[in-house]
């Protein structure tokens, strides 16, 4: 692991401090996070704790340069990240493919988005988002969101945040999970069908409610 | 002519790999009439951005 590769470490400046490892609070929450993450990406509990473990030892190591918790924890997501991606590309088919269909052939309850002709329900149109970069400053926002992924079934959420968290792409996971690319690309389009459905009703909806 | 829910595939496709010419074409005259999947298609954007923005620690920089 390259450390030269890591993300600068920017905010708080100046405030470096080790009382950031000593928040039992924020370090327990931090890895019980980046366990959960692991586990679901590499679906092995060792193999989890030991990435885990690894990037958690070298933020320890380096705990003086931390000004934050965002930064600390960009640092350490950023190891895990790149653990995990070096641990899919050498492992392969580690899922069986039959179970992994079967979940995703149900046709759910897509037949409520769309009408017989295949076109939006006047109910499920989706709405203008306002501003979704200013959501990100609110704490309320990111909770939303962490709730969202988890009402995804777990096959969708495991090869959602492959995509968009650890940034393989459509061959590296589909070599790793033993699937078709239209396989993956069915999952992906419902795993964000549902967090948008999920994110504009809990919350950019909300936001637009009159006072 | 694709329906809506063709449409939304093709969106979520599009973060994936380069659309062809044609395909560019029908997401562009279906969302000249159709609002729906005009903003489906700007969430599509949004997503990545929230997934980006999340695993950077934004979660940790906002208000609690």
């Amino acid at each position: 692991m390259n450390e030269e590769a890591l993300p600068q470490i920017d905010d708080e400046p100046g405030s470096g401090n080790t009382s950031l490892l000593s928040d039992t609070e924020f370090m327990e929450n931090l890895r019980s996070q980046m366990l959960k993450f692991a586990t679901l990406q590499l679906s092995d509990a060792h193999l989890a704790e030991d990435a885990v473990q690894d990037a958690l030892i070298g933020a320890l190591k380096n705990a003086n340069s931390f000004g934050g918790r965002a930064a600390l924890k960009t640092w350490v997501f950023a190891i895990l990240k790149n653990k995990i991606a070096d641990v899919l590309r050498q492992k392969q088919r580690t899922i069986n493919a039959s179970s992994l269909l079967r979940e995703d052939e149900d046709e759910e309850d897509f037949a409520a988005l769309f009408n017989a002709k295949g076109f939006w329900q006047a109910n499920e149109r989706p709405v203008a988002w306002a501003n979704p970069e200013e959501s990100f400053r609110e704490g309320q926002f990111w909770h939303v969101f962490e709730a969202c992924l988890e009402n995804l079934p777990g096959h969708q959420a495991r090869v959602f945040m492959m995509r968009e968290f650890i940034e393989l792409n459509s061959h590296e996971i589909c070599a790793a999970v033993g699937i078709t690319v239209s396989n993956l690309n069915v999952m992906l389009y419902r795993a964000r069908v549902r967090l948008r459905e999920c994110l504009e009703n809990r919350w950019f909806a909300e936001k637009e409610q009159p006072c | 002519m694709l329906n809506c829910q063709e449409i939304t595939r093709l969106f979520s496709e599009s973060q994936e790999r380069s659309l062809s010419w044609k395909e560019r074409m029908w997401l562009k005259m279906h969302v000249t009439m159709c609002s729906g999947c005009r903003n489906f298609g700007k969430q599509m954007d949004a997503l990545r951005q929230v997934s980006h923005s999340y695993v950077k620690g934004e979660d940790e920089r906002a208000e609690k």
